[in-house]
């Protein structure tokens, strides 16, 4: 972790090149796919778990490529994509143990993904046929919260009743909060890390500051960089680079550990890049230059994996030809799913409403039902 | 029977449901060691820990967002909100996430979190501790919905609401905190969401609940002694609202009067009146009228006797709805 009190290094300032020296960028592999290592932070990967990692990235990729097409065609309402930040996510997702509790944002398909969520789930929320079509409990990812910040509290709240169930400042599991940079500003994201902080609670805060607020850039949220931020609540905080699908997991699972062993939270700022759109219904031409994607994409977090997995020997073009048809064979399923879901039954909005029906919904429902009758004969 | 004055009704409620269930966990400010700005959680952090009754960081979104992630660990929060007026940092968390999260999550993810709030005026207060702001919560689906008029239902429903399945948005009759009556702690209590008749009449039906069931009684017994019988019936759940035995009392007296702190427009009253109408057209003598408070900003304490109605208020518009 990173010291408290240190020097600050400034966010990136209107006309400020938005790639400053950074210091505290926890890195294990560099942009050119080479391993370095870290004083805090060594990881032991083997070269199966490499393959493994690569493999979810470009999966993911490839999930999120055939749902913006899809929304493209008007088969989906919207999509919100995560290209460029597929290895805060997988990195995220993979350091997460069979006990610890995710609370996404509306962008964590990588989480989904290493969660074990069916795509198609996500899908058809962004399709409209449901509001969330995962179990959250049973795959211990909550459903999306498009509400920003509301999340972190509740993130926050379970890593209390994780304490409960203990009896202890710990547990068998840890809760984790997905946010981006612009949630730092809200008030509820600020009272949960006072919350966690005073109560301890084993919860990490995990933000992909991904350098836009839709269209605000981050300078706008904050005058220091985000992880500074954590000494102020009094727990640590650390910077990672966010296209470096090792040192996020390396980070990660420290932060988890330190909170399910009682030792508090932790707030982690995934320094990354929102390569497309905030959602499909979005246009980053008006207020952003072509040349800083061109910049970013130099620091892809999934061709530095390649990079590496060439370079070293560990993986050969025929294991790179097999992920990409893989992909292909998941987009074709994506497709597929997608094309053959069936529309959501009109009695469906008013059956769970609530855990006991009340009259009136009844009464609706039963309205609803016979007038739609009248248009049967 | 035991006399209990209401805000100990409810604290002996609380206390109940901590008994019965483990899993029922108290958060609010100032809730732990002081008990309470009106003691309804006295004595209960000393009895059952610091981890069942839960002293929070003064911050009204973090306690109701908090309740959120521990009902879906499977606790079951109660809330205290100290004021009425307080409860709108927590509107975002109750609204969007509190009353959504059943329907979202279909059914998958329990929300039975109960939000205690002591509501409206009359106890010469500042600005921000005298509101009623029920219909807010009313309109919002997914939530539910209960005012208590009076110490039996206060025990009774506040389990009953723990108890819940479903958020239940719990408003207790401050300035009645200290009103006593007879309470039978093994009675079999009627369903949390029903209305009562608590006084039977002929000539008009007054609906009132929470503060002003007591008011609507006073005005009951006053008429009375004019000749007029009043029926009052104590609504006790705003959402869902239970109209059977409002509809049935409508029937037979063919005059509704609907009673509330809160500002006229657009408040329960404009609901009641508009299903009241629509369901009992043809037995209504006259419309059915509200006296509520007025349209304005909750004034200083000097004006609220001006502001809230009481007996001669209610009395006023009976005699109005006796005109027609």
């Amino acid at each position: 972790m990173t010291a408290l009190g240190e020097m600050v290094d400034p966010v990136p300032g209107a006309g400020a090149p938005h790639l400053p020296a950074q210091p505290d960028l926890v890195q294990l592999l560099t942009p050119e796919g080479e391993r370095v290592e870290h004083p805090d932070y060594a990881i032991d990967v083997t070269d199966d778990e490499l393959l493994s990692l690569y493999r979810d990235l470009a999966l993911v990729r490839r999930w999120d490529v055939e749902a913006t097409a899809l929304q493209r065609q008007g088969e989906l309402g919207i999509w919100a994509s995560l290209l460029g930040q597929e290895a805060a996510q997988i990195g995220a997702g993979r350091a997460l143990g069979a006990q610890d509790m995710a609370f996404p944002t509306y962008r964590e398909h990588g989480v989904a993904w290493a969660r074990g969520v069916d795509p198609l789930h996500v899908i058809s929320l962004f399709r409209g046929n449901d509001l969330g079509g995962w179990d959250p409990l049973a795959t211990k990812f909550n459903l999306y919260t498009v509400v920003i910040g509301a999340q972190c509290l509740h993130a926050t709240g379970y890593a209390m009743g994780i304490q409960r169930d203990s009896g202890t400042a710990g547990g068998d599991g840890a809760a984790i909060a997905f946010l981006g940079d612009g949630a730092t500003s809200q008030g509820e994201v600020n009272e949960a890390m006072i919350w966690a902080a005073t109560f301890d609670a084993p919860v990490v805060f995990f933000c992909q500051n991904n350098q836009y607020a839709i269209s605000v850039p981050i300078e706008r949220q904050s005058k220091v960089p985000l992880f500074r931020r954590a000494a102020g609540f009094g727990f640590p905080g650390v910077r990672v680079d966010g296209n470096d699908v090792l040192a996020v997991l390396a980070v990660t699972r420290a932060a988890l550990a330190r909170a399910r062993e009682g030792s508090g939270p932790t707030f982690i700022e995934a320094f990354t890049y929102r390569m497309g759109a905030h959602t499909t219904s979005d246009d980053p031409t008006r207020y952003r230059l072509a040349d800083e994607l061109e910049e970013w994409k130099l620091r892809d977090p999934i061709a530095r994996l390649k990079a590496h997995l060439s370079r070293s020997g560990k993986a050969d073009a025929d294991f790179f030809a097999s992920v990409e048809a893989e992909g292909d064979e998941l987009a074709v399923r994506i497709r597929k799913g997608t094309l053959e879901m069936p529309d959501p039954a009109g009695t469906e909005m008013f059956d769970h409403v609530y855990a006991e029906q009340t009259d009136e919904i009844a009464a609706q429902r039963a309205e609803f039902l016979a007038y739609q009758e009248g248009f049967a004969s | 029977m035991t006399t209990l004055t209401l805000g100990k009704a409810l604290n002996t409620g609380l206390r109940k449901a901590m008994e019965d269930d483990p899993k029922v966990v108290l958060m609010g400010e100032d809730i732990g060691k002081l008990g309470g700005v009106f003691r309804i959680t006295d004595g209960l952090q000393k009895d059952f820990g610091e981890a069942r009754v839960v002293d929070t960081p003064l911050a009204e979104a973090g306690i109701l967002g908090t309740a959120v992630g521990l009902a879906m660990r499977g606790y079951r929060p109660v809330v205290e909100i100290q004021f009425d007026g307080f409860v709108f940092p927590a509107y975002n968390q109750i609204v969007t996430q509190v009353a959504k999260i059943h329907a979202r999550s279909r059914g998958r993810l329990p929300m039975p979190i109960t939000i205690r709030i002591p509501f409206g005026g009359g106890i010469g207060a500042v600005e921000h501790h005298s509101e009623s702001p029920e219909a807010y919560f009313a309109h919002t689906t997914g939530l539910k919905v209960v005012a208590v008029s009076n110490p039996s239902d206060a025990y009774w429903m506040l389990q009953q609401a723990i108890a819940s399945p479903d958020p239940v948005v719990f408003f207790e009759p401050k300035r009645r905190y200290w009103d006593k009556a007879e309470v039978d702690l093994e009675a079999t209590p009627p369903p949390l969401f029903s209305s009562r008749v608590v006084r039977a009449g002929d000539d008009v039906t007054l609906l009132a609940y929470g503060p002003m069931v007591k008011t609507a009684l006073q005005a009951a017994e006053a008429a009375a002694e004019e000749g007029r019988s009043l029926e009052v019936i104590d609504l006790r759940t705003l959402s869902p609202l239970d109209l059977g035995p409002v509809e049935e009392s409508v029937r037979r007296t063919g005059r509704c009067v609907v009673v509330h702190e809160a500002q006229t427009n657009l408040g329960l009253g404009a609901e009641i009146a508009a299903r009241v109408t629509e369901t009992c057209f043809h037995s209504l003598e006259a419309p059915v009228l509200r006296v509520g408070g007025y349209d304005v900003t909750y004034p200083p304490s000097k004006l609220e006797e001006e502001y809230l109605p009481d007996l001669d208020r209610v009395l006023h518009v009976v005699d109005r709805s006796m005109e027609f």
